[in-house]
């Protein structure tokens, strides 16, 4: 697996402000990988360092072995970059922001009109960036992001202010991407985004690195804990439920009865023990934790303080 | 290699500038419409010879009007530079391939065309009001003025690199150049002013722009305003190096 890139001991401060501390981490080649944390962790600051757009005061980079202050232009030609809250004048058309960031660059590779009909932008082509909805100006700055056929796609808080559906047709988008063999490295405060379409996600809090790994892993590390739902007629199952060996505690309101235990084999269990005591069910569901739990669990507070 | 991009960015500017309300009216037609209206009412005034002998209307009203056109597509760069900082726009070109200095060439070079176009207008619609035969040095009044308006522009880019706001960027703009040219003897002799102002004029470029552009337009050699050009070059170069320093993205 070759590391696309490798962040080592950075530091970036504003004033007398510390935005990021001592992050080390490193991407792989052909992984969607995300910088997850609340607003204000850090993410944003740490994405512009590895873009080239900022200079961190400590700590070494390397973006597809380039050093991105040094060989910031040769690094440009090699990745497409979206930018948080970023806009394009007022009055542009679409095909002419497309066909001037295609200008830009050395090596011709993908088609305007091709990544036009891919997004979705064809009918779009000939309206200002002022006229296009949320999700189409976020599909065009994922166009512009694109047009180099770039090895590595950074993309910071891609879907932010987006409605549900725009949210879930980009996200097909970004993993359109991975699959056509590009690294993405991307940022989100959204922790369903992340568990979606990341393979490692890093948790930033306050400018440092708690904790990175796959998302299941890091339930898994983090939050065993596993709850089941059901409901019954059945007087007897109760006392079956509390045998089960995982089981902590069963509680039962109206004959709802909520199972809760620790590690993934819980489910597997309840289930047998319905079948087996040939429990009859009306509705069964289980609860998993999800990154939004791991991140309570491990800050002491929701993201979305 | 450097200005790869630079003539694309640059039409797209002028396109995007064009389709702005007030974009193509309120720099190019408008301006030139005024000109006429004044040219008009003082040319019925007078007689030919009358006109020809005042130096207000063909020394004095063209050279002002080159001016305040120069002056006023520097102001609307200074508002587009803040604008394109304040909306990110200024950072996602500089996250290309793009080199700064490119983009912000093309928008000098969106001002001066639009500049040259004004004036052209203007010198092709102004021809009726002049008496013929009047003698201007068209090619040399030209450079004049584009070494004026570069020095102007220079200052104009310092103001975008330290205003806050896009929100303070015109009124700020206009409340430095309206006073620098209210003093620079365009309007009033510099002999007529009082020495603390005299001193004043004598740092700024405009003094000297306005001192180049008249006298051009007069039809004096260039040899008799090389000081006026050192005077320039060496405020645009200040000027240029200062906001290279101090210049925000964002």
């Amino acid at each position: 697996m070759r590391t696309v890139i490798q962040v080592t001991g950075v530091r970036k401060t504003y004033g007398a402000t510390v935005a990021v501390d001592e992050v080390s981490f490193e991407v792989h080649e052909g992984e969607i990988f995300g910088l997850i944390g609340p607003n204000g962790a850090g993410k944003t600051t740490t994405m512009e360092c590895i873009e080239g757009l900022r200079t961190p005061e400590r700590g070494t980079i390397a973006v597809l072995g380039l050093d991105p202050f040094r060989d910031v232009y040769k690094l440009q030609e090699r990745i497409g970059v979206q930018l948080q809250q970023a806009q394009l004048q007022k009055r542009i058309k679409v095909w002419e922001a497309v066909n001037l960031w295609a200008s830009l660059y050395r090596k011709k590779a993908i088609e305007g009109e091709r990544l036009l009909e891919l997004l979705g932008l064809t009918e779009k082509r000939d309206s200002w960036f002022m006229n296009l909805s949320g999700g189409q100006k976020q599909r065009l700055f994922i166009a512009l992001a694109l047009i180099n056929d770039p090895e590595v796609v950074f993309l910071d808080e891609l879907t932010t202010g987006l409605d549900p559906q725009s949210r879930r047709a980009i996200w097909d988008l970004v993993r359109g991407i991975r699959e056509r063999g590009k690294t993405v490295f991307l940022t989100t405060h959204l922790m369903e985004e992340a568990e979606r379409l990341c393979d490692r996600v890093a948790i930033i809090e306050r400018g440092r690195i708690i904790d990175m790994d796959t998302p299941e892993r890091l339930v898994a590390r983090h939050c065993p804990e596993r709850t089941v739902i059901l409901a019954t007629e059945d007087p007897a199952a109760e006392e079956r439920l509390r045998a089960i060996a995982r089981v902590e505690s069963v509680s039962c309101t109206e004959r709802r009865f909520t199972i809760r235990g620790r590690g993934d084999d819980l489910v597997t269990e309840v289930i047998e023990c319905l079948s087996e005591n040939r429990i009859r069910v009306t509705d069964f569901r289980t609860i998993l934790p999800n990154l939004e739990d791991v991140f309570l669990k491990i800050t002491g507070h929701s993201i979305r303080d | 290699m450097m200005m790869r991009g630079l003539w694309k960015l640059t039409w797209i500017e002028i396109k995007v500038f064009l389709r702005e309300p007030m974009g193509a009216f309120g720099t190019i037609v408008f301006p030139v419409i005024i000109f006429l209206v004044i040219g008009r009412v003082v040319g019925r005034r007078m007689a030919p010879a009358a006109l020809a002998a005042s130096g207000f209307i063909h020394v004095g009203l063209p050279v002002i009007v080159s001016l305040l056109i120069a002056v006023s597509a520097v102001l609307s760069l200074v508002t587009i530079i803040s604008i394109y900082r304040e909306g990110g726009i200024l950072k996602r070109l500089r996250a290309t391939p793009l080199r700064p200095e490119t983009i912000l060439t093309a928008h000098v070079i969106v001002k001066l065309a639009l500049t040259a176009a004004t004036l052209a207008l203007m010198v092709l619609a102004g021809k009726r009001y002049y008496p013929a035969g009047l003698q201007v040095p068209l090619f040399s009044f030209t450079m004049a003025l584009l070494i004026g308006t570069l020095s102007i522009l220079s200052i104009g880019f310092l103001i975008a690199s330290i205003v806050p706001t896009a929100r303070f960027a015109q009124p700020i703009g206009a409340a430095i150049f309206y006073p620098m040219l209210g003093i620079s003897g365009l309007f009033f002799p510099l002999a007529a002013m009082p020495p603390v102002v005299r001193g004043v004029a004598r740092v700024l470029p405009t003094t000297y722009a306005v001192s180049l552009i008249e006298g051009i337009w007069r039809g004096e050699a260039w040899t008799a305003h090389l000081g006026d050009v050192a005077a320039l070059a060496v405020g645009f170069l200040v000027c240029t190096a200062v906001s290279s320093k101090v210049f925000r993205w964002e």
